[in-house]
């Protein structure tokens, strides 16, 4: 009896399970609690200057108090509406062309030869040692009236008065474009690397020319890689407040700009809540879906 | 082993002409390599790993530019066509499967680049999926199937095109033992059933006796030999292709008596009396070589002045079907024998430690002069 509880008590605390408390804990405290706040607060409205806790507890009862007010304000008010639309499009729009840029630009890293590659990892990782802030505000000395980009399009004759390109939707994508293309290049290249060469020569032997054997079989092949590209790009491009805020303008509104209003401007901190959590499921309810759905697909790729 | 047929003239289908291939300007990996493939033969390129056998390949499949030399098909020079335009297939060692397709598109894929028409496409892969026996596993995925499984798909994808030419690459290496056995007979089979010209590599001789009607034996990217798998095995020209296929021993001598009908090689072991001329001369060194299973052990010593010598059994290693004995000689030299294990448990049979006497016919060695 002892023996066997002594057993079990080792069991509890095995080596495997100290392992996985650690990112346990860690995802607790940083990501679910945090969340879990969020959604209390969503439920709840300012008193003066703090927000109302959702419990009461007076002459012997319980009461919770759920306001759906803030949720029902989010449907009331269409610039909410258009704001998750204009994010989304955004964010969307990134992808695709970080897709578009970042598929050739990983397909010929993973192609390039051996000893080559450690370096062509490091040139796509160079910007991360500077600042962030630094590389977006460097864009908006470029794309200015009296910029880099138009001094020299001037010069050369192409246009005759400076384009207005800063503070428009294109000066935002391209910003987007540039801060989050290394996201989609890493797993991409991750993924293409790892590729079974024979299967491009399988295909060409078949008689594929190279163009159809990419889209035939590099492609699907690497739909996981591209998934996750995607998904790293498009997640945090959807809240994105920085780029929207120096590149931006006002055609440009997003989800994170109205954030940050809430908080700060309003300080009407349940409002803001309310407004992350929508976004958050705005993004993770389709997600689920295409998991679920794609579950099957991405069992057949294992070899 | 196959039996070599008495194959009537028939036209080359295959022809090489001095194909190199050059790596990084200086490894010589194929070396100035000419050969002619006939229709309808399967014919096999032996050698160990880096021997070149595999870059001569994917020469012909198109994957490697030969630094020099010509290669034709059907008369037809296709050096410098790429391998999508080439009708030669190939199917790759571990198979390359299409890991997203199931089976059925697996094998349709090559018809299907090829325009043919939905109906026809479909008609082909029945047929093909038929052939290796594979209907019902149609729509699984490759990693649903089991080695053998995934080895007949490759066949199948393979020749659904109905190539000129066949190109395996070590068809069988991915395979377990046994069912490697029943596999090469099989393969050879739906081969000919197709009557497909057929050119494989392997390291395996006991894969290319099987499975070829002639054997090429490579090394440092040249043919050392070539010929039907019996010739290679009872003829070898040289040391290494005696070494490379099959078990044997080499005895180092010198020529005493050279006539045309034998010659006498004397060795520090024995004397011995070979039943074929040589062409070479009076006191010149050469190799005998002499296979495991052409000695017989004997307890009693052997009447005459050739082909026996003395020796005690250091090792025995038991096979079941045969047993194969390391016999010391008195100067130092290990004799590889093998013994039928024609009866069980025979007591007869030597053990341990035992002094036993090892005789050859005249007819059982080749001298081998380089």
């Amino acid at each position: 009896m002892l023996a066997n509880l002594f057993q079990r008590m080792r069991g509890l605390i095995s080596g495997k399970r100290l392992v996985i408390s650690i990112p346990m804990i860690w995802l607790f405290t940083l990501a679910a609690a945090p969340l879990l706040i969020a959604l209390d607060f969503s439920f709840s409205q300012m008193d003066i200057a703090s927000v109302a806790s959702l419990t009461q507890w007076a002459d012997n009862t319980l009461t919770i108090k759920l306001n759906l007010g803030n949720y029902l304000f989010l449907g009331d008010d269409p610039l909410y509406f258009k704001t998750y639309l204009s994010s989304l499009k955004f964010a969307g729009t990134t992808t695709l062309w970080c897709l578009v840029l970042g598929y050739p630009f990983a397909y010929f890293m993973a192609r390039a030869r051996a000893h080559l590659r450690p370096m062509l990892l490091m040139l796509v990782m160079l910007p991360f040692w500077t600042s962030f802030l630094l590389r977006i505000y460097a864009w908006k000395t470029l794309l200015i009236s009296n910029g880099l980009v138009n001094n020299a399009l001037m010069a050369l004759g192409i246009i005759d008065a400076p384009l207005q390109m800063l503070n428009t939707p294109f000066s935002l994508t391209i910003g987007m474009v540039y801060a989050y293309l290394p996201f989609m290049i890493l797993p991409l290249y991750a993924n293409l690397v790892k590729m079974d060469t024979r299967l491009i020569e399988a295909a060409a032997d078949l008689g594929a020319s190279p163009w159809k054997t990419f889209w035939l079989i590099t492609v699907p092949l690497s739909k996981r890689g591209i998934i996750a590209g995607s998904l790293l790009v498009f997640i945090p491009a959807v809240g994105e407040y920085v780029i929207p805020e120096l590149l931006g303008g006002p055609e440009t509104i997003m989800i994170g700009r109205v954030l940050w209003d809430e908080f700060f401007s309003n300080n009407d901190w349940p409002m803001a809540s309310a407004v992350t959590i929508v976004m958050i499921l705005l993004i993770l309810v389709p997600m689920a879906i295409f998991n679920k759905y794609s579950d099957g697909g991405q069992e057949g790729e294992k070899t | 082993m196959a039996v070599t047929k008495d194959t009537p003239v028939r036209e080359d289908l295959l022809r090489i002409e001095g194909l190199s291939k050059v790596f990084d300007e200086s490894v010589r990996a194929v070396d100035d390599v000419s050969l002619r493939v006939a229709k309808g033969e399967i014919f096999a390129l032996l050698g160990s790993s880096g021997c070149g056998k595999s870059t001569l390949l994917r020469m012909l499949a198109g994957f490697e530019a030969p630094t020099a030399g010509k290669i034709y098909l059907a008369g037809k020079d296709i050096t410098n066509l790429p391998p999508y335009q080439r009708p030669i297939n190939m199917m790759f060692q571990s198979y390359a499967l299409f890991p997203h397709l199931n089976v059925w598109d697996n094998v349709a894929f090559g018809l299907r680049r090829d325009g043919m028409p939905k109906g026809d496409v479909a008609e082909r892969v029945e047929s093909m999926l038929k052939l290796v026996q594979l209907t019902k596993f149609a729509k699984r995925k490759p990693h649903q199937l089991s080695g053998g499984q995934q080895q007949r798909v490759a066949l199948a994808r393979s020749l659904a095109k109905r190539p000129q030419l066949l190109l395996l690459d070590e068809p069988l290496g991915a395979l377990d033992k046994k069912l490697r056995e029943s596999t090469q007979l099989e393969l050879v089979n739906i081969i000919e059933e197709v009557g497909v010209t057929c050119v494989l590599v392997t390291h395996d001789q006991e894969e290319a006796m099987t499975m070829a009607s002639r054997i090429a034996v490579m090394s440092e990217g040249s043919f050392k030999q070539v010929g039907s798998p019996s010739e290679i095995y009872e003829t070898p020209n040289s040391r290494l292709v005696a070494d490379f296929v099959g078990n044997v021993n080499i005895f180092d001598g010198q020529v005493v008596e050279d006539e045309a009908d034998h010659v006498t090689v004397s060795c520090p072991e024995c004397m011995h009396y070979v039943g074929h001329g040589i062409t070479g001369t009076q006191g010149m060194a050469v190799g005998v070589a002499l296979r495991p299973e052409k000695i017989q052990l004997l307890r009693e010593q052997p009447q005459g002045p050739h082909n026996w010598c003395e020796g005690t059994i250091e090792d025995i290693a038991y096979f079941g079907a045969y047993t194969t004995y390391h016999l010391k000689l008195k100067t130092g030299m290990v004799l590889k024998v093998q013994q039928a294990n024609l009866s069980r448990h025979n007591v007869q049979d030597p053990t341990w430690g035992d002094k036993v006497y090892a005789e050859w016919s005249a007819d059982s060695m080749v001298v081998l002069t380089h």
